[in-house]
């Protein structure tokens, strides 16, 4: 998208306008300072899938969209996890289901640790069910950022 | 040579051909105002609230093809400006509009007169634009009326705070405009054409179903060749009236809610639908379930998004509608013989049965004023010639229905927001950019209090608009509703206390004339002709509980007419 003010409530806008539904939508800067990338996780029927496209094609500050779940494709979304651990045993709990799901402890306070887990979110969501409710305080999900798999790629 | 942000304004509208200028100045446009006050090339027009300004420059779009053009202050003369912007959005008509904003530096600090006017026109605009620094400013224009222009078209909205106008920065006209983002269809894809034109050659109950976009297009001489080419059936929608005359044996009038039994039924019966340049709306399709249920669906539109919105299409082809049809046109020449005539000729011949039930007569026996018999008669005295524009209700599907179109660009309605109000402003624009034609609004005595206070524009500019007020005493439409399907609860729908609208014409420099009776009709309007250079207000007292057939009903397929 054109790197301008009021381009992200142009998406925003038109997903509400319309009735779509927006599961995660995240935007971030590019190697070209005057655009940047928008990743947008929504469902729907083929036909609604259909029409979204064309709308978002048709707003000014698009400049190019791909469908990448149309083929192979890279997802990654960021979870920071504040949790309680309050005693060895539950650390130890923690810290063996960081391994097994490849995440890092970034902080540790003597009660709290601070999970980082970069991974689809089906993975973070594996993660979450996995460790005690009752320990978790706080979850911050980025929503999903993807690349298309081989060659094919969002560039101009 | 260095100009200020007001004079840039000025200077570009003037080299971009702009004549016309509809607007109301304020605060954040003085400066504009000021570089417009001393030049003579760009005629500002001053309406009386920012709704009208933005309904005429929406009746000059429509009446010429040109862009029509707005400027309004910041606050409430932006938020004015928003009906008519999603009126001319809903309809896909050209038009830029200006609006003043408070300073750079005042922005989100709640100033006096601040409206975040690209927030709120984003959703009813195609696109906008905020003025950041007076270098970007010709630009931007160019921008603004290139993206207005083309593709489909639509509204731009270019806000410009007032620091920006007292700026200086050289000035040079940009010759061209170049977005990444932004690449209207020109071309189209002839290998969808071919197939087309295949499904076409395979009909033997096919239909013609066609919008505002073969106007909008430029497309009204292809579309006329074409149907002539191919002797099928043709419906115009509300939008479309004009593209195809209507006076013409193909023509069977047009679709819809209000449509004739013949245009509709013929819809429902047809083998091959060739939609042209029209959106399915939900007002045209009925129960979207029961649509065109044997038909293969051929759709040409300029928009993709359009195609495949609300009904399965067999063969989409996205272009701009004259392109496809003049791509479309040798290729029907080489094929028409292989046409199935004798299925084509019983084809005809089913219609002109549905066309026998004569779904537009009315009863014109009585002592009261039929609204239909008005129209007809402004039809007859106008030599069908007028240029038209409406309201929103029961006189706009009367106006729609009774006066026959031959051409395109005629006939100016709010076909897609159905905004009352649009009516006398609309034909505010077309008398502006069409001096020396007769132009009418057919309006209601609800619609017209929506505007009524560009009676004094009229008057300061010498408009000699011909208002023709359907006056029933009711909200007609509402009531019409309100009878069938609310069990005669008329909530709100009669207007107590109308003003002596002859009286009230006259206060404004007007002539106003009163028409009760049925043997007066035509002369009234014969004589209101005459009057050249007069704005004539005519005040037709109508039945009162006249409704509009046929009709169909909420939920019913379009062979589910109500016919009397």
């Amino acid at each position: 998208m054109e790197n301008e003010a009021g381009a992200l409530s142009r998406v925003a806008g038109l997903f509400s306008a319309r009735g779509y539904n927006i599961e995660s939508l995240t935007v971030g800067p590019t190697e070209d300072a005057s655009l940047s990338r928008m990743t947008i996780v929504t469902r729907g029927s083929e036909d609604i899938i259909e029409q979204i496209i064309k709308q978002l094609n048709k707003l000014i500050d698009v400049v190019k969209l791909l469908d990448i779940c149309e083929g192979k494709h890279i997802e990654r979304e960021l979870m920071l996890l504040k949790l309680r651990a309050a005693n060895n045993e539950v650390r130890e709990e923690f810290k063996r289901l960081t391994e097994i799901f490849s995440g890092r402890i970034v902080d540790v306070t003597e009660e709290v640790y601070i999970i980082e887990l970069a991974d689809t979110s089906e993975r973070i969501e594996a993660f979450i069910a996995a460790i005690d409710s009752k320990a978790i305080i706080e979850v911050v999900r980025s929503g999903v950022t993807g690349i298309s798999h081989g060659d094919k790629s969002l560039v101009l | 040579m260095e100009l200020t942000g007001a004079e840039i304004v000025v200077r570009y509208l003037k080299d971009e051909g702009v004549k016309h200028l509809f607007g109301y100045p304020g605060g954040a446009v003085l400066h504009i105002y000021d570089a417009l006050y001393k030049q003579e090339d760009v005629e500002h027009i001053l309406v009386r609230h920012e709704q009208a300004a933005t309904h005429a420059a929406d009746g000059y779009a429509r009446s010429t093809g040109k862009p029509g053009v707005v400027l309004v202050t910041s606050g409430p003369g932006a938020t004015n400006a928003v009906t008519g912007i999603a009126t001319a959005y809903m309809d896909s008509i050209p038009m830029v509009v200006i609006t003043g904003q408070v300073p750079k530096k005042l922005i989100g600090n709640d100033a006096f007169q601040e409206v975040d006017s690209v927030g709120i026109t984003r959703p009813c605009s195609k696109h906008n634009f905020l003025v950041k620094d007076v270098r970007d400013l010709a630009s931007t224009l160019k921008k603004a009326f290139y993206i207005a222009t083309t593709g489909r078209p639509g509204p731009v909205v270019v806000d410009i705070p007032k620091d920006i106008t007292a700026d200086k920065t050289d000035y040079v006209y940009p010759q061209t405009v170049s977005m990444r983002s932004y690449n209207p269809e020109v071309k189209t894809d002839l290998g969808q054409i071919k197939k087309a034109v295949d499904l076409i050659q395979t009909a033997k109950r096919p239909m013609l179903y066609t919008g505002g976009g073969v106007i909008l297009g430029r497309g009204a001489e292809s579309l006329t060749e074409m149907t002539r080419l191919l002797n099928f059936p043709i419906t115009n929608t509300l939008m479309g009236l004009g593209a195809y005359p209507a006076t013409d044996r193909q023509f069977l009038g047009m679709l819809g809610m209000h449509g004739t039994y013949e245009a509709n039924m013929a819809m429902h019966h047809c083998d091959v639908l060739i939609a042209i340049g029209a959106r399915f709306d939900d007002r045209v399709t009925g129960n979207i379930e029961k649509f065109c249920p044997y038909a293969k669906i051929i759709h040409v539109d300029i928009d993709p998004s359009s195609i495949a919105k609300n009904v399965k299409v067999d063969v989409p082809i996205v272009g701009p509608v004259d392109v496809v049809l003049q791509s479309m046109l040798p290729m029907l020449n080489e094929v028409k013989n292989g046409l199935d005539q004798a299925a084509l000729d019983a084809w005809w011949q089913q219609i002109e049965g549905w066309r026998a039930a004569e779904c537009l007569k009315y009863d014109i026996s009585g002592d009261v004023i039929k609204p239909q018999y008005v129209v007809e008669s402004l039809y007859k005295v106008t030599n069908g010639d007028a240029f038209v524009s409406s309201d929103v209700g029961q006189h706009q599907m009367w106006a729609a229905q009774y006066y026959k179109f031959n051409k395109p660009y005629r006939w100016l309605n709010s076909g897609g927001l159905g905004t009352m109000g649009f009516g006398l402003p609309a034909a505010m624009g077309a008398q502006m950019a069409h001096p020396d034609e007769t132009v009418a609004c057919i309006t209601g005595e609800g619609s017209i209090q929506m505007c009524i206070q560009e009676l004094a524009t009229c008057r300061q500019y010498g408009l000699p608009i011909k208002i023709i007020c359907l006056n029933n005493r009711y909200l007609g439409m509402v009531r019409q509703w309100q009878e069938f399907f609310y069990q005669g609860r008329y909530a709100m729908s009669y207007m107590d206390s109308l003003p002596d609208f002859v009286k009230l014409a006259e206060s404004f420099g007007h002539v106003g004339m009163q028409i009760e009776k049925p043997g007066d009709v035509v002369s009234a309007l014969e004589e209101a002709m005459q009057m050249k250079d007069r704005a004539v207000f005519m005040n037709f007292l109508t039945d009162r509980e006249e409704n509009v057939y046929p009709m169909i009903p909420t939920g019913a397929g379009l062979n589910e007419m109500i016919l009397v």
